[in-house]
């Protein structure tokens, strides 16, 4: 046997409840309980059963196929083709800003999100909630009716109600009305209010989100910059243009023709997607970020520690003017923003790497303060809440509820019934997106249409009719409303057609930026103080990587999306550093009690490596007790800490042991390939001295090596193929997520994904490596590697797995008896098996988000990536109308196409030509555990990082 | 010490062996002819129809192409179901009253879907791509059989995957020229060997083997 070259990288520590059953044997292919029969199962319940079973067998296949009806449409629809579906092009919003999307219709319903190639926020790829946006379209658990208390009512009602409101605050001037929104860039909204002020012009209102940052940011063009350093910035992942950040991020990370890179510096508290993507990353308290910007403005010194990596920072950056970036994270306070925005104008980066003007943002604090002491004094008589959940998340020193409380009229204006709803007198189901007009605009200015794909499923109301309803009677429809506003803006004799083609296109206009220029004082005016580097225990209150501030609670896609570092499904953690737990004594799933600034919570305790020593995360979004389902009372809720004071971060934050034990649901462990050299990495410097060194294979064995008959592939037609990029897939998630949605992988719940049965067909893997306070990070997606040579496929007994002439290694739901052999066989651990029946008791809108294309799997078959085959036929089906070849780049599997970096690319390996075949020829191209001669036709491009000599020399 | 078998055990013994086999061959005759009877492939099942629609009538005596109604059926996966709307192009002119059509009308002024029972159902595993097939020239009546014959529709063939690859296995059998592909009566020339091999040549259908591969219909 050849040695194992693994390169001293693990997977982060995981198992972290240490129970007994725990860790797994490596000869194990399921986790222990994963094949279990379910509770409440005794033995001899389980005999009784299979003795029916084996009476009954035969008798199971006595059915003849029913007779199933056809329901044409009544009248004509010449826009819809049945069986083929339909674009629209739309935008998702996040804190306010849009993402321009393209919806996929069929037969009149949603069921796919995907990016806009046209729209500059998305270039085609989407974000994990823009993807998941469709099943909260969907939910069963969406606030369904206009509720009065307790009672269902109606929308008339409502009106009568808000009416005798409405007529006595005419004398004051509405002085008694507020509004309260959460951040929007809508120019229809705005609009409205504007409107509002003017009919009631001592009305007020005000705005709050708890994850809107406290600081706007200017837009960077990342394709221009040789050397970016963050500050706390997860600029790759949790920011209004993170997709184009990412795609020009990108796009200077691959090796040029001058054979250049860009470097990223990042320091962080806590790991992030973008801290992970850094060829320099260190760790430092969110406090202290300002200390690093002062010495970094200065040419100054921290710490001993960081001094190093401040100096290498330094004097990249000036060897880099006006081709560097330097962004601070939303989190940090102005001052530090101002120090920034200082750097980069002595750099010359204005104009050239960063483009658009500073907006001084909306302070929500202050807004949300000003409304909640006005409403105290009783002087607020009627209170729109417009979306959010302020009784959930205000900070906990604003006594938002009891406030709430003293307001004679509250409406709240909700996709999903929460805690806020449950203290107003009126709940008015919002509708989705995708049930009604808006508008909105992106990052750089440029507007999009929100446009409905469908009617509203439940008696919802666009928030353009509830504003409206506080404005005029009758009230107008949302489409009135918004077509208006932008019929007013332009009001050409074209406008029509203007209009047609905004909603066809997707982008309305783009208001162009005016060059940027700092507005920062002088270094030494801001830098008056020096920070020191305390040694105190630091609170961090951060938005969830999936659920965010808890909007997508009850959306069960997001919920077991595994988040990025500590693959946690289902909850939230305080994710402490190895060295804080060592000198706490605590460990992973240990209970604690925090305790800051006289509060105290109970949060289970997640070791992270790469946490800054002493700096404790708490992810907001969870603990929730009024929500659906799917959201409720999962996780601990940050929020109960989290004051005004300290919206961000925050000092003096106590730890104490409880005792308690907390078993967490985490994919950490699952489907380990045990520790076999599939990551393959190195640097620039070893990339340019020998190109083929990083990649270098084992050395593959020949193709007839093999006991078995050789899989031969004498096809001449296509060959399908990918390649994933390690070097630019920065570790977003977004490919498992729309995976999902692309096929009708089922949401399995905590309990089973604790017992290793998540299906995701696509999973990131994230590697760590390095010392354990500051380690490197590495993610590798990994889908079925359509191995030519499949394992899987000689040891199944009923042939139900097996190769086509393309060299797709097909599943066959209807042969599988569900033996699992094949996933035992896998050595990649991608095979999925449907333990439990996950799809019969679906809700009818639930069965809606179901792909039609997509077989939906029952109990007791196994299932894996197929390379999105329905799209294949789909364009196969295509050119063969056309009489022609399959064209390169026709067929983009779901994965490939929501990739903000297009690191996943699919194709032809018969064309030499088709970018597939190109990227298989770069000399960095691997094949994940090709040694087995498994001949996988996903193969990988081993990841090169940029790092800088003079921090390497150090580290030595 | 008396005899363990009886006189007649031989007897016993023969009779329950033979039993047996007859047993196990007549049910597995029984299952098979089940298999195979119109009761479980519905061959020749005529399906009551909310409207006793006729083929007949409308393709053979009036001369309607396929796709006035199957509009779809060169352009997508599903061949397309009339709307109520489209019957009613003609029959708010012709038989406007007569009580046959009342589901007809009934269904365009109360605006609910027409409900047809479905003659040719395949198992929702199965994606079958009706233009693919009409552009490689095969003829609905190869499927479908002589529905310009049939009073009231039913199905001529099993739709089992075994009659599938009698065609994906060898498709030379089947093919006829794209402009005979709506033409009911089309029967096969003396010379459908040469001049189908031609077609399957001209059509670029693939012959590789690849259309018996699972994923041809399965995903």
């Amino acid at each position: 046997m050849r040695e194992v070259q693994n390169n001293g990288r693990t997977r982060p520590p995981g198992v972290p409840d240490g129970s007994a059953s725990r860790p797994c044997h490596s000869s194990d292919e399921f986790l222990p309980g994963a094949s279990e029969w379910p509770n409440d199962l005794s033995r001899r319940e389980f005999l009784r059963l299979s003795a029916a079973t084996l009476a009954l067998a035969g008798l199971g296949a006595c059915t003849k196929q029913p007779i199933e009806k056809i329901v044409p449409y009544v009248r004509e629809t010449p826009e819809i083709v049945p069986g083929k579906p339909l674009y629209f092009s739309s935008a998702a919003t996040l804190n306010g800003y849009a993402q321009g999307i393209i919806v996929k219709s069929r037969e009149g319903r949603p069921i796919k999100i995907e990016g806009n190639p046209d729209h500059s926020a998305s270039l085609g790829a989407t974000t994990i909630w823009a993807q998941a946006d469709l099943l909260d379209l969907y939910d069963p658990d969406r606030a369904q009716a206009v509720m009065h208390g307790e009672n269902i009512s109606t929308w008339n009602d409502f009106l009568r109600d808000l009416d005798v409101v409405l007529q006595a605050q005419q004398d004051s001037g509405g002085a008694g009305i507020r509004v309260l929104t959460e951040p929007f860039t809508s120019p229809t909204l705005s609009r409205q209010l504007q409107m509002l002020l003017q009919k009631f012009p001592q009305a007020k209102a005000h705005t709050w989100s708890p994850i809107a940052p406290n600081e706007s940011q200017r837009t960077c063009d990342f394709s221009k910059a040789r050397v970016v350093v963050a500050l706390d910035s997860d600029f790759l992942y949790m920011h209004p243009a993170a997709l184009r950040h990412a795609r020009d991020f990108a796009s200077t990370r691959r090796i040029s023709e001058n054979r250049m890179m860009s470097r990223l510096y990042v320091a962080e508290p806590t790991p992030t997607v973008t801290g992970s993507n850094a060829d320099h990353r260190i760790a430092v308290a969110a406090r202290d970020i300002r200390a690093i910007a002062e010495a970094i403005a200065q040419n100054g010194s921290v710490a001993p520690t960081f001094d190093a990596w401040v100096r290498a920072v330094t004097q990249d950056l000036l060897a880099n003017r006006s081709a560097s970036i330097v962004i601070a994270g939303e989190t940090q306070p102005p001052e530090v923003h101002d120090l920034v925005a200082k750097i980069n104008e002595q750099l010359g980066n204005f104009g050239s790497t960063i483009i658009s003007p500073h907006i001084d943002p909306t302070n929500h604090l202050d807004s949300l303060g000003q409304l909640v002491e006005e409403t105290k004094s009783g002087a607020v008589d009627l209170l729109a809440i417009l979306a959010g959940n302020p009784v959930y998340n205000a900070p906990v020193d604003i006594d938002f509820e009891g406030a709430l409380r003293k307001v004679k009229l509250r409406v709240h204006h909700a996709l999903h019934a929460n805690e806020t709803s449950r203290l107003c007198h009126w709940l008015i189901p919002a509708a989705h997106f995708l049930e009604s007009w808006s508008d909105a605009c992106a990052f750089d200015g440029s507007i999009s249409i929100v446009q409905p794909l469908i009617q509203p499923l439940y008696a919802s109301v666009s928030v353009h009719e509830v504003v409206g309803a506080l404005i005029e009677r009758p009230v107008r429809s949302a489409y009135e409303i918004v077509h208006e506003t932008w019929q007013s803006r332009n009001p050409t004799p074209h406008f029509e057609d203007d209009w047609r083609r905004a909603l066809s296109e997707g982008v309305f206009a783009a208001e162009t930026p005016e060059p940027s220029s700092s507005r920062a004082g002088s270094v030494e005016q801001i830098a008056n103080r020096k920070s020191q580097i305390a040694n105190s225990v630091e609170v961090l209150f951060r938005p969830d990587p999936s659920v965010l501030d808890g909007r997508y609670a009850n959306n069960g896609w997001l919920q077991e999306l595994p988040r990025p570092f500590t693959k946690l499904t289902w909850e939230n953690a305080a994710l402490i550093s190895p060295a804080l737990a060592t000198r706490e004594k605590i460990d992973n799933g240990d209970v604690v009690e925090l305790e800051f600034r006289g509060r105290k919570i109970k949060a289970p305790i997640w070791v992270q490596a790469g946490q800054a020593e002493n700096s404790v995360t708490l992810h907001l979004g969870y603990g929730r007790t009024e929500i659906g389902r799917i959201g409720r009372h999962t996780g601990f809720n940050a929020y109960a800490l989290r004051t005004s004071g300290a919206l961000w971060f925050g000092d003096g934050l106590t730890i104490r042991k409880t005792g308690e034990k907390h078993s967490f649901a985490t994919t950490q462990q699952h489907q380990e390939m045990e520790g076999r050299d599939f990551l393959r990495t190195g640097t620039l410097a070893e990339f340019l001295a020998e190109p083929k060194r990083i990649a270098k294979a084992e050395e593959e064995p020949a193709r007839d090596e093999t006991l078995y008959e050789p899989n031969e592939y004498e096809h001449r037609g296509y060959a399908w193929g990918m390649v994933l990029d390690l070097g630019t897939c920065i570790g977003c998630n977004a490919c498992t997520i729309a995976c999902q949605a692309e096929n009708n992988i089922p949401v399995v719940g905590k309990y089973q994904v604790a017992r290793g049965r998540e299906m995701h067909w696509i999973r990131v893997d994230t590697y760590s490596s390095g010392k354990s306070e500051n380690p490197r990070f590495e993610h590798q997606p990994v889908p079925c590697m359509h191995c030519e040579h499949a394992p899987c496929e000689l040891v199944c007994p009923v042939g139900a797995t097996v190769h086509d002439n393309e060299g797709l290694n097909l599943q066959v739901y209807n042969r599988c008896i569900g033996t699992r052999y094949c996933s035992n066989n896998c050595p990649y651990k991608v095979r999925r098996f449907n333990f439990l029946e996950l799809n019969n008791n679906l809700s009818p809108t639930e069965k809606l988000v179901k792909n039609p294309e997509v077989t939906v799997r029952c109990r007791g078959v196994m299932e894996k990536c197929t390379y999105c085959i329905q799209r294949i036929n789909a364009a196969r089906a295509n050119a063969e109308l056309e009489d022609r070849q399959i064209r390169d780049g026709e067929i983009i599997p779901a994965c490939a196409q929501v990739c903000p970096t297009e690191a996943i690319v699919f194709g032809n390996i018969h064309d030499p030509n088709s970018r597939v075949s190109k990227l298989k020829r770069s000399p960095l191209n691997y094949g994940m555990l090709a040694e087995l001669n498994t001949r996988p036709r996903t193969t990988y491009l081993a990841k090169v990082r940029n790092p800088n000599a003079v921090l390497v020399r150090g580290e030595r | 010490m008396a005899q363990i078998f009886s006189r007649n055990a031989n007897v016993h013994a023969r009779v329950t062996i033979f039993g047996a086999v007859v047993l196990i061959c007549g049910a597995g005759w029984a299952t098979n002819e089940i298999f195979w009877s119109p009761y479980t492939t519905y061959v020749g099942v005529p399906l009551n129809q909310p409207v006793p629609f006729s083929h007949k009538h409308h393709v053979a005596e009036d001369g309607i192409d396929c796709r006035y109604c199957h509009t779809s059926v060169e352009k997508s996966r599903f061949a397309g179901m009339p709307t109520s709307e489209t019957c009613m192009h003609c029959h708010s002119q012709i038989f406007s009253d007569v009580p046959l059509l009342a589901p007809v009308r009934e269904s365009l002024a109360t605006n609910t879907p027409l409900k047809w029972n479905r003659v040719h159902d395949l198992p929702d595993y199965v994606y079958f791509d009706h233009s693919v097939h009409v552009a490689k020239g095969i003829g609905c009546s190869t499927c479908h059989g002589r529905v310009d014959q049939m009073p009231i529709t039913w199905r001529v063939n099993t739709l089992y995957m075994k009659w599938c690859l009698d065609c994906h296995s060898d498709p030379q059998k089947f093919v006829r020229p794209r402009d005979k592909v709506f033409d009911m009566a089309w029967q096969p020339p003396a010379n459908q060997k040469t001049e189908s091999a031609r077609l399957v040549g001209r059509y670029h259908i693939d012959t590789s083997g690849r259309l018996t591969n699972c994923s041809a219909c399965h995903r």
